[in-house]
């Protein structure tokens, strides 16, 4: 009878105390450009710039290190954000008509990001409707201690600051009408404010700018108007010269207009000479209507920026000495929706600067990504002084934007992060701080023949276009070629040699060089199919490799291809350095190749025979999407007859003949023992979509002798899941159940040898289930079924490292697995037994979930927005979050007095709120409530961990195929059945 | 433990790919004499019968005190029949090696895969104990509430789809507060021909409790399913069955209809085994089957379960008129009891329950008070 064990574990209070001094969940730090931001701000005083995003945070920046975010409680867009220059506060404006003030408070000697009050504009009841009260625009007097709020009913209201009280002297629309001439008003309202603007020399008198075109310029003290601009164009925005005695507005025309203010007259079209004009927009609608620009103008010169994506805001950085005539403005600062670009003013030429956070990650899709921990010196020097060749300006030292302390301490380990875009790039960032910053491109569409190599010409004879646009920006979604897209990353950090693995089948292995190089690369395929017929691929052609010898600039560079055959996307690489040997997989099979030698070593299909669908490549896929498309109309107009949609899921185990379950999934070589237990050997183990796992022992020669033979590959074992789910990660444990060290860090004395005395064993996560198989018989030691207790699927594994916070010397290997359900299990190795859960992603959040990399030290990262990864920290210890303090003068504190005691350190509302609390404000029984949160897989009686193997309850068995050992009388049985059976002697049964 | 087969639909496979159905009444499924066994020439060796489902009555509670609502549910229904299925196996070298590998299940591993020593009793058309494999059965009835039902579907080894599908919707909870409306997780349709179908144990509407012994409550659709398919090899579905919810004087007379007859039928199945020597095999059998699952496998317990078997369906049968109203009153228990399965679990465990019919009349007293109170 299947026993339900209802065993209680993890009650042990030592056990407890372990398990909190190594593992605790924090999300830390967002990396990368804000999605759709919405506003922007700056703080010539504090040198701070704030960004709002849509969805109703905001983030603010400065030195490199220096950042924080506060997200308002409603998810409403940030449409204005004006900062109290010097006292640490930021007015936002929210798309829901409500202005927030935050604050920068100190706590323990950092400072965060703090609400402390709201206002909302009442409306006027009976006289003006809801939308009148709608704040256009704000202005916020120099002094700091005035607001001016702008509406759409073309009132202006009035807030003493910082308490947001509103003050008795509105002034409403008909109070200007009553000073207009007649021939003006024409019975219509002046229409929504547009602009407020503060007198730069007497704080006492603002213009007031109304969409229908008129000025007006208001004395706030005596209450009257002082004077009148009579303007006929739709206004779009005003600004003053620094003397006032003159104001530019800009109209909906695309045109703007100079006034004079004691003339009350236009004086002139035309630009004055000396200062530089900036405006965005304004381009002939008919030709550019479409295009995001800026124009820059100063005399003679005159540059009109062409950006990517649309422009937000921008904002000058400039002397703040008032006796100067003009700005002197020495950057100009440009928001786009998908970047941010720095123009430095003072330069002539007026270049960009590249910025030390904001990268735009998504300047072309990401399609996967590799993180590498502890990257030596060397390596780490060697991709910088790439990274110089090509951006010289890589130094940060003039950034303009520095308010503020970096207080993180510098990071001991150099950490990569590697990412792989659709355009066949990748891009290397320093992912050691809180900042990303990019640190080398790599780009492998130079290899191959695309369409994009002629295109380059066309662009030359542009030169005669007014305006005079110049491309500006690096945001570029549009990929020349699709098949470009780089799949899978592999990148030893000992010997610099790095595999890239694309859409179309291409493998490329490269190596890191300091000088330029002109060569061929060596070409190989591997036809994955081997002598499987009936087949025919349908999808893409492989990228046709250039002939000849091609420039290659110092860095990584291109030795060898190898092409998978038929051309489908690469699914899963390995790289072994140490072994010369690379292993790559597709929906059809995997193959093992020699870079030193340059010759293929094997290629095993891995195909079902039924498996129609792996045969159509990606873009044959309409055929089925047409069907689905079809079937679910069909499902519509059913369900609008029943009046009722409901959802039913029919519950049938996985079958073999599933489709694309030949698809490999992971691979993975290691030095274990494979043919018995005394001789241990390179292996190389893979394993697919439907639950096989191929163990091949590899006859690596010695060093020396690399160039004279051969690699050899002799399939040793497969093993047949028997729930056939996906195979997502294989890993092999020493007899200690440590992890195997990577390549070279034995030979190199870098890591602790493994043990190789006791027994090895591998550890094989599914979709549904991890198992620990001893080696060399493959019997299972261990297992966890995950989906079986949680009905939860695996998305993500990974072994890392937790060293305890209390002691360094205190380290635990733990299995990380990340479930369709955006939660994350940690769990022990070998034992596999459950330590902690956490919510991190939300389900719904598929790319997010897919977009997952662990650490080796318990970190991760995710995709939060197409812009954005979210770092994110399982461990107690290695916590990678931005500590920074700005200096703040200001009269009244708010914060003290207010009950700001969350401080939410997500900004981003795609996030499930933790019910966690900081570690060290949990004591006691919190502490207790949060261990009953956070792991209902210790508490709960139905989900007990039966560890050990039940005799009775295990139907689960696998099967194992041996090819090494002797053949038994009843495997010779088994194996005769299974040709009977008209299967190929590969594929089992059960 | 007992094994019953009770209306029996027989299923002979004479051949992998001819299958004919059959309905017995008052005979014996196991009775080797021609007219139900038309297919006995043209075997060349014995026809290897396969009980699709068991049902381990062991020291069940109910079954002391009287009609049992689970038994009485499978009698009832048109289509609750606990079907046999025989197939013969033509020659045990073409014998497959996991159906009857998923009998020996001490064996691990690759010693499952080998074929079992062959007992070789000749001159009995029945086929070994070997040849037959479990199909689904009825387990821990004696520790769960009544409302409930644990049923064990074996797909391990057999090409019929597990063959139902699961929805949403919404069960109704008693707890202190009143009655709460709680989500929960239904069994929305049966694939014809499927396991589920073909057991009879599973029904439209039974709403999922739990999933291999793990609560289902709170988790969404699609965490279930993804629970139950990486359970399918053994998937264990504790349900609160549709049936056992609704109580309609139009099912209760229904009920002793189905009563009757299926007592009858039971009698008569229990007199034959006795002395057929092939029905004892099937016994036999039926309890190798069991032998995996429950540790005792002792014939006297078998014999003597089957005896109380026995007197129950002739006191069933005999007052066929007056016990249709207790039996309905019964029935009306667990229909509102709706105990969560864990704290029952202490009350009907208690083995002393199991011989004192006092302890459980009184019990029962306290049920029917509770649920006339819920009924309202």
């Amino acid at each position: 009878m299947m026993k339900f064990r209802f065993r209680r574990q993890g009650n042990d209070p030592h056990r407890e105390k372990i398990k909190q001094d190594l593992f605790a969940f924090n999300k830390t730090v967002e990396h990368g450009f804000p999605n759709q931001p919405s506003a922007l701000g700056y703080d010539p005083k504090l040198q701070l710039m704030a960004i709002g995003t849509k969805s109703g945070a905001i983030k603010l920046y400065g030195a490199p290190g220096v950042e924080m975010t506060g997200l308002h409680k409603d998810t409403s867009a940030v449409t204005q954000i004006h900062f109290l220059h010097g006292q640490g506060r930021i007015l936002c404006l929210l798309d829901d008509n409500t202005i927030h003030l935050w604050e920068i408070v100190q706590r323990e000697n950092r400072s965060y990001l703090v609400e402390v009050n709201s206002f909302t504009l009442p409306g006027r009841p009976g006289i003006e409707s809801s939308s009148a009260t709608r704040v256009t625009v704000m202005l916020l007097k120099l002094s700091c201690n005035l607001l001016a709020l702008g509406t759409e009913g073309g009132g202006v209201h009035f807030l003493e600051l910082p308490s947001l009280t509103l003050l008795n002297r509105s002034l409403f629309q008909d109070q200007v009408m009553q000073s207009l001439p007649e021939e003006y008003k024409c019975g219509k309202s002046l229409g929504p404010v547009e602009s407020l603007q503060e007198h730069p020399k007497n704080s006492d008198k603002i213009l007031i700018g109304y969409s229908r075109g008129l000025v007006v310029l208001w004395d706030l003290n005596s209450r009257h108007v002082e004077n009148l601009f009579l303007g006929k164009q739709q206004l779009e925005s005003l600004v003053w010269e620094r003397s006032g005695n003159r104001f530019v507005s800009s109209h909906s025309d695309g045109g703007y207009m100079v006034w004079s203010v004691s003339c009350s007259k236009l004086c002139t079209h035309e630009p004055v000479s000396g200062p530089v004009v900036l405006f965005s927009g304004g381009m002939p609608r008919a030709s550019y209507g479409d295009r995001h620009c800026l124009s820059i103008l100063q005399d003679s010169s005159h540059v009109t920026l062409d950006f990517t994506s649309r422009v937000i805001d921008f904002f000058t950085i400039h002397c703040a000495e008032p006796e100067q005539e003009f700005d002197e403005a020495s950057m100009l600062v440009v928001l786009l929706e998908e970047e941010l670009v720095v123009v430095d003013l003072q330069t002539p030429g007026w270049p960009t600067l590249p910025a030390p956070y904001l990268a735009p990650l998504h300047s072309s899709a990401i399609t996967c990504a590799s993180h590498i921990s502890n990257v030596p010196p060397k390596l780490w020097e060697r991709v910088i002084s790439a990274g110089q060749l090509q951006c010289p300006l890589n130094s940060y030292e003039n950034w303009p934007i520095c308010g503020g302390k970096n207080l993180a301490p510098e990071s001991k380990q150099k950490e990569l992060l590697l990412t792989g875009h659709e355009d066949g790039t990748v891009r290397f960032w320093d992912a050691s701080g809180v900042s990303l910053k990019p640190l080398y491109k790599l780009s492998t569409a130079n290899i191959f023949q695309t369409d994009c190599d002629h295109n380059d010409s066309s662009t030359q004879g542009a030169e005669e276009e007014w305006p005079p646009f110049r491309k500006v920006g690096c945001f570029d979604p549009y990929s020349d070629d699709p098949r470009l897209g780089i799949q899978k990353i592999s990148l030893c950090k000992y010997s610099g040699k790095l595999l890239v693995a694309g859409t179309a089948g291409q493998v490329i292995v490269l190596v890191m060089s300091d000088e330029k190089s002109d060569h061929m690369i060596d070409v190989a395929t591997v036809d994955l199919l081997q002598d499987r017929e009936g087949f025919t691929w349908k999808g893409h052609d492989r990228l046709p490799p250039k002939s000849g010898s091609v420039v290659f600039a110092a860095g990584f560079q291109p030795v060898a291809l190898v092409q998978c055959l038929p051309p489908a996307a690469v699914t899963a690489v390995t790289l072994h350095a140490e072994w010369n040997l690379i292993a790559f997989g597709t929906s059809h099979g995997f193959g093992l190749f020699d870079y030193h030698r340059r010759s293929p070593v094997l290629a095993r299909c891995t195909l079902h025979p039924n498996d129609s669908l792996a045969m159509e490549g990606p873009l044959s896929r309409v055929k089925s999407l047409k069907k689905s498309l079809r079937q679910s109309f069909r499902r519509i107009r059913k369900s609008r007859v029943s009046g009722k949609k409901r959802a039913v899921r029919r519950i049938e185990p996985r079958s073999a003949d599933d489709s694309l379950s030949g698809v490999v999934r992971c691979l993975c070589f290691a030095d274990t023992f494979l043919k018995d237990g005394t001789h241990h050997g390179p292996t190389l183990w893979a394993g697919t979509n439907s639950g096989s796992v191929y163990a091949y022992a590899l006859d690596v020669p010695s060093q020396e002798k690399f160039s004279e033979r051969n690699v050899e590959a002799l399939l040793g074992k497969e093993i047949q899941l028997m729930h056939r789910a996906p195979v997502v990660s294989i890993a092999v444990l020493d007899g200690r159940g440590n992890p195997l060290p990577e390549p070279y860090e034995v030979s190199r004395d870098l890591a602790k040898a493994p043990d190789m005395q006791a027994s090895h064993s591998v550890l094989i996560a599914s979709e549904e289930q991890f198992k620990v198989f001893a080696l060399p018989k493959v019997s299972a030691k261990t297992k966890f079924k995950l989906t079986a207790h949680e009905g939860c699927r695996v998305r993500k594994v990974a072994l890392s490292n937790f060293t305890s916070v209390s002691s360094e010397e205190y380290s635990e290997n733990s299995l990380v697995c990340l479930t369709n359900l955006g939660d994350i299990h940690v769990f022990s190795v070998p034992s596999l037994r459950p330590q902690v859960r956490y919510d991190c992603v939300r389900k719904e959040d598929i790319s997010g979930i897919a977009s997952c990399v662990f650490t080796k030290t318990g970190q991760g990262f995710y995709l939060i927005s197409p812009s954005e990864y979210e770092r994110f920290s399982l461990s107690a210890r290695v916590i990678t979050e931005p500590l920074c303090r700005v200096e703040v003068e200001r009269p009244h504190d708010l914060s003290d007095n207010s009950s700001c005691s969350t401080i939410l350190p997500q900004a981003n509302g795609t996030h499930k709120t933790q019910v966690e609390s900081k570690p060290s404000e949990a004591e006691g029984l919190m502490e207790e409530l949060r261990s009953a949160l956070s792991s209902p897989v210790l508490g709960s009686p139905n989900s007990s961990a039966d560890l050990t193997l039940d005799t009775t309850g295990e139907l689960t068995m696998e099967d194992v195929k041996d090819f090494l050992t002797t053949v038994d009388e009843a495997e010779n049985n088994f194996r005769n059945m299974a040709e009977e059976d008209g299967r190929p002697p590969g594929i089992l049964i059960n | 433990m007992v094994t019953i087969w009770l209306r029996v639909s027989l299923q002979m496979a004479v051949t992998e790919d001819e299958i004919t159905q059959s309905r017995l009444g008052t005979q014996t499924p196991l009775d080797p004499s021609p007219p139900y066994n038309p297919w006995a020439p043209r075997l060349p060796r014995s026809p290897a019968l396969k009980p699709v489902s068991s049902f381990n009555n062991r020291d069940c509670p109910e079954h002391s005190r009287g009609p049992d609502t689970r038994l009485m549910k499978f009698y009832s229904g048109g289509l609750t029949l606990l079907p046999i299925t025989c197939s013969s196996a033509k020659n045990l070298d073409d014998f497959k090696p996991f159906p009857a590998g998923s009998l020996p299940r001490k064996k691990k591993g690759l010693a499952g895969l080998r074929q079992a020593p062959q007992k070789t009793k000749t001159g009995l058309l029945i086929s070994l104990p070997l040849d037959f494999r479990q199909v689904s059965s009825i387990i821990d009835a004696d520790i769960l509430p009544e409302t409930h039902l644990r049923v064990r579907l074996h797909k391990h080894g057999t090409h019929k789809p597990l063959g139902f599908y699961i929805r949403d919707g919404v069960s109704v909870r008693v707890t202190s507060q009143g009655v709460e409306k709680v989500p929960g997780v239904f069994i929305s349709r049966l694939v014809k021909g499927g396991l589920a179908e073909s057991t009879g144990l599973l029904g439209v509407n039974d709403e999922i409790l739990e999933v291999n012994g793990i609560d289902v409550a709170g988790k969404s659709l699609d965490q279930v399913t993804d629970m139950m398919v990486a359970n399918s090899h053994n998937l264990i579905v504790t349900v609160k069955p549709a049936n056992l919810r609704n109580n309609t004087i139009h099912r209760a007379s229904k009920t002793s209809a189905g009563n009757s007859s299926a007592g009858s039928g039971g009698s008569a199945l229990s007199h034959d085994s006795a002395p057929s020597p092939a029905s004892q095999n099937a016994c036999q059998n039926s309890n190798s089957n069991s032998v995996a699952e429950v540790e005792s496998d002792d014939d006297t317990d078998l014999i003597i379960e089957n005896d109380n078997m026995l007197s129950y369906r002739m006191t069933n049968g005999n007052g066929s008129h007056g016990n249709t109203q207790s039996s309905g009153a019964l029935r009306s228990l667990p229909q509102s009891f709706s105990l969560p399965s864990s704290s029952s679990l202490s009350s009907l465990t208690t083995p002393t329950q199991n011989g004192s019919p006092t302890k459980t009349s009184s019990s029962q007293e306290s049920m029917r008070e509770d649920g006339n109170f819920i009924t309202l």
